[in-house]
């Protein structure tokens, strides 16, 4: 055990003196969370509109209170005729124009029926959408409180889907979990073939192999310090994602840790793989570049939601373990469900698992033949 | 020669497939001595180091290193031997005392033995400011030297040099072999391979492998009066490239 852990203690040398490791380490997934949060945001925060009110009553008063105080919007103008709606989109003074029509109260109290009319700024197809879509949501809550009994447009049912666990529609719910699944399966896999290939490379391996540490000790002890550490990154992350970001983990926090560790042991097994079909780090860190960054980011669902790609595509995301790992983080962190609704997704992290360390131990002992 | 045999090995066959790496091998090794190893690149130098050393399972024979059974023992094997390969084995990011303590610590030394042996072998190598410096920072001569020193810090009964001074210049090549000298005089044993054919001229025996087997063995003297020349070079390509002659 003496053995064991001067020699772990080595491995964190490693990774403690060279810049770039601790960079690839530490660096990229907090630079990637704070990029994903701020840059490519997906939200809107005080959007612009202006307001066509033909009705004036209290209802319509009442609306436009509505959307303004929801945080997203923010009144610029009042409009008198339609006339102006060109104008104001035209000069960018606001994204949206709010449209009561004249007999919009009158309709409302009479029929229960009455619709608003939205014009948005097409030219920034996805500002309109968001618009659209958060001003049908405010709509909806207001019909809500209306006509407590239910309601009668189609259009809320479709938004309903969309806004049940996300009422704000934050973006950071969608990359939250997506940066967690790619970060770690690459810096993991990334690390661990690289680590091995270099003693491969540099020759200590074999010296490795000639001294009485057993093979399982030199590949474990390889890998403790790269699970301790992405345990660590893990960590940061949520700490990053509820302190900037405000996002809270709904679910077990415990669960969620212990899924990440399986998650973790995935990705370590995944790199081990890769380093016993890998004779350089070059080739290492090819393969887990390549073979891991673009799927995981195009496939996996981090960015494009899987259930819209082609027959083929959806066949490949099978394979992708991030795929798996985002559902969970997604179920434990946004919807605060427990084991029961992910034990398929970890069951299958489980087996890919078995599957990597199999196939590596298979290869180690053909090599050494 | 009086003294123990170390390595004893007997009718050692290892066969990949139907390849036959070692074919019959049979010699002894005795304690304190510095055994050359030459042969061709695939002459099944490798394969046979790797069965001495418990890293590979020999297909028959029977091979006892350091007093253990090859095929039932390698574990123990693998505490009582050093090795030292051609490619450089010293960690580059770590210093030179960190890289001892790691080894030292591998191969189950206290850590203040380790400490003392560290001080001894700095001061022998006239290393004693070095021992904060990174590996990478000292020139190559000065690296094989450790890794040398480091290899034997351990004090095992053999330690195994494949190929341990390629690329090294003469002079260095000259202090490197004082240094296998004074660890044979402690009475390490010392199997050695080498491509540089006056380096097989320092050895007590040579033995001269080619397509898996054994086919000269002797002292370097007896060797070049066998095959009437005038160095050990000239034996080796009469050995290895008959046809030619």
């Amino acid at each position: 055990m003496k053995r064991f852990i001067g020699f772990v203690k080595k491995e964190f040398l490693h990774i403690f003196r060279d810049f770039r490791t601790l960079i690839i380490l530490f660096g990229i997934p907090t630079a990637q969370i704070l990029i994903f949060g701020f840059v490519v945001s997906t939200e809107i925060k005080e959007a612009d509109i202006a307001f066509l009110d033909l009705s004036k009553d209290e209802v319509t008063q009442k609306i436009s209170e509505k959307f303004c105080s929801s945080g997203f919007f923010r009144r610029t103008d009042n409009l008198y005729s339609y006339n102006d709606i060109d104008e104001v989109l035209k000069s960018g003074k606001a994204k949206a124009v709010v449209i009561f029509g004249e007999n919009f109260g009158r309709d409302l109290t009479s029929n229960g029926k009455a619709s608003i009319s939205i014009v948005a700024d097409g030219s920034e197809p996805n500002t309109a959408t968001f618009i659209t879509n958060y001003a049908s949501a405010i709509i909806n809550d207001f019909n809500r409180e209306f006509v407590p009994d239910g309601s009668t447009d189609k259009f809320l049912v479709q938004s309903e889907v969309s806004m049940f666990y996300n009422p704000e529609l934050k973006g950071h719910f969608m990359f939250v979990p997506g940066v967690i699944a790619y970060i770690l399966i690459l810096i993991c896999a990334l690390m661990t073939s690289i680590t091995i290939t270099r003693e491969k490379e540099f020759g200590t391996m074999e010296v490795l192999l000639v001294s009485p540490l057993k093979p399982i000790q030199i590949i474990v002890g390889k890998v403790v310090p790269y699970f301790i550490l992405s345990f660590v990154n893990v960590i940061v992350i949520l700490l990053l994602s509820r302190l900037v970001f405000d996002l809270p983990v709904k679910g077990s926090l415990l669960l969620l840790l212990a899924e990440s560790m399986l998650y973790i042991l995935m990705s370590l097994s995944l790199g081990l793989f890769i380093s016993t079909v890998s004779k350089t780090m070059q080739q290492a860190i090819f393969i887990s570049l390549v073979g891991l960054l673009l799927p995981t980011i195009v496939l996996s669902g981090f960015i494009f939601p899987i259930e819209n790609m082609p027959k083929i595509y959806n066949i490949v995301t099978l394979i992708l373990p991030p795929r798996y790992f985002i559902v969970i983080i997604k179920n434990i962190m946004i919807k605060g469900t427990g084991f029961l609704y992910i034990w398929k997704e970890t069951l299958i992290l489980i087996v890919m698992t078995a599957i990597f360390i199999g196939l590596s131990v298979k290869k180690f002992k053909i090599r050494l033949e | 020669m009086t003294s123990r045999k170390v390595i004893s090995v007997k009718n050692l066959v290892k066969k990949f497939g139907h390849f036959v790496a070692n074919d019959n091998l049979n010699f002894d090794v005795y304690e304190g001595e510095i055994f050359g190893f030459l042969g061709a690149n695939g002459a099944g130098k490798t394969t046979a180091i790797r069965i001495l050393s418990g890293l590979l399972q020999p297909t028959s024979g029977e091979v006892t290193v350091a007093g253990f059974d090859a095929k039932k023992y390698p574990e123990k094997i693998k505490k009582s031997i050093g090795y030292m390969c051609q490619k450089f084995s010293l960690y580059q990011d770590l210093t030179v005392s960190e890289n001892i303590m790691l080894y030292g610590g591998i191969y189950g030394i206290r850590k203040k033995v380790i400490k003392e042996r560290t001080n001894d072998l700095l001061k022998r190598l006239h290393f004693e400011e070095y021992g904060n410096r990174l590996i990478s920072t000292l020139p190559l001569g000065l690296k094989q030297k450790l890794a040398f020193s480091v290899a034997i810090l351990h004090e095992p009964k053999i330690v195994f040099l494949d190929e341990p001074t390629g690329g090294v210049d003469p002079i260095a090549r000259r202090q490197f072999w004082e240094l296998i000298y004074e660890a044979a005089s402690e009475g390490i044993t010392v199997f050695v391979t080498t491509h540089y054919m006056d380096e097989a001229e320092y050895c007590d025996r040579v033995s001269i492998m080619n397509d898996g087997k054994i086919v000269a063995l002797d002292t370097p003297t007896e060797l070049k009066n066998q095959y009437s020349a005038s160095s050990i070079e000239e034996v080796f390509v009469k050995i290895a490239r008959p046809n030619r002659n």
